[in-house]
């Protein structure tokens, strides 16, 4: 890595390729049979109302299902975009 | 007790056969008995990696439709005591192999004694993958740093955990491990490449071996010999690792950090 690596600007293109395989893998695996089949529903109309209120990105809804110890946990997250903040 | 370990990955390309052989050697360097059975029906490849091409008279389908005998198609290897060889067949005939053949021909094995099964998956996730995994007590998953390679290898793990005797008869998990080959620290030390944690906490996956990329794997499989068999070659000894870890050691990772470089070298490039 030379001097001029300090200043980039863009992510190095492995972390790119990390996040977006983390996302996408994820989804997989819920489709496998890991989350409940209402998901991808839920996750359309949620996006539907926030889309009311917000103009978000498709991408930026996350819905996760996680298990531990028998409890099964629904994560949201809506990331919005910088105007409407 | 006759362990049946499965080399797949899901994608092609990324060194299943050259896995396949240098673990099979490996193994049968410390006096393991081990049979490695190419799956790859129609596109037979394992012979000419560990260069018994010459020496294949008749193949798996020939055993499993009963036109020879399982010991008259087991290749003996010419370097390694205990190390067999049963080709893929050549026919273009995708229903040649059958779960029953499959498990007759890994029962009679199992009879004669033998350590080690490795089965040399086919890429995809068609019948002949299927079949290489399906009786699996182990699995090692090949992955190259890449996002194709890694997003296919989680859909096998998905297949390993539901389409496999064990998932079926509730028989406890099929173990995962997994192989990154063609590794490049230089690479991953700029950020252009994946590291193996990265890939290691997408997949959760415990790590059986890192494999840096090497000009060594091209002149091994130009000559028909396992690459681990090179002495020389830091690919033998990442290899002889893993194979040491598929045996239970712990061995700490070699071959994933860049040697250190001066402070000129750091601040000016090269």
């Amino acid at each position: 890595m030379g001097l001029l690596a300090l200043f980039r600007r863009t992510p190095p293109s492995a972390h790119v390729a990390k996040e977006r395989l983390r996302i996408i893998i994820q989804q997989e695996r819920d489709k496998r049979g890991g989350a409940p089949d209402y998901i991808p529903l839920m996750r359309r109309e949620l996006l539907e109302v926030i889309r009311k209120y917000v103009n978000v990105d498709p991408a930026a809804v996350q819905i996760n299902v996680e298990r531990e110890d028998g409890q099964e946990i629904l994560e949201f997250s809506v990331a919005l975009p910088e105007k409407a903040r | 007790m006759t362990e049946i370990i499965v080399v797949t990955s899901g994608k092609g390309g990324v060194g299943k056969t050259t896995t396949s052989a240098s673990l099979s050697c490996g193994l049968a360097r410390r006096g393991k008995k081990v049979a490695v059975i190419d799956f790859d029906i129609g596109l037979r490849n394992l012979d000419l990696i560990m260069g018994c091409e010459r020496r294949v008279v008749y193949d798996f389908v020939n055993v499993i439709q009963g036109e020879c005998t399982l010991k008259q198609a087991l290749i003996k290897d010419k370097r390694l005591e205990t190390l067999f060889v049963l080709a893929a067949s050549q026919t273009r005939d995708k229903d040649a192999l059958t779960s029953e053949g499959v498990r007759r021909v890994f029962d009679e094995l199992t009879a004669e004694g033998f350590d080690f099964i490795v089965c040399d998956s086919p890429a995809g996730i068609e019948k002949g993958a299927h079949l290489a995994m399906y009786f699996a007590d182990r699995a090692v998953v090949v992955v190259n740093p890449e996002v194709s390679s890694v997003r296919d290898s989680d859909r096998i793990l998905g297949l390993l955990s539901s389409k496999t005797k064990r998932a079926e008869a509730g028989d406890g998990k099929v173990r995962e491990h997994l192989l990154l080959t063609r590794y490049s620290p230089k690479r991953v030390a700029v950020g252009e490449m994946m590291s193996v944690g990265d890939v290691k906490e997408i997949l959760g996956l415990d790590v059986v071996g890192v494999v840096p990329e090497s000009v060594d794997v091209l002149a091994a499989s130009n000559a028909g010999t396992p690459v681990i068999l090179n002495e020389d070659s830091d690919v033998s000894r990442a290899y002889e690792d893993a194979v040491s870890r598929l045996l239970g050691e712990t061995v700490p990772l070699r071959f994933i950090d860049e040697p250190k470089k001066g402070f000129f070298a750091r601040m000016f490039g090269g």
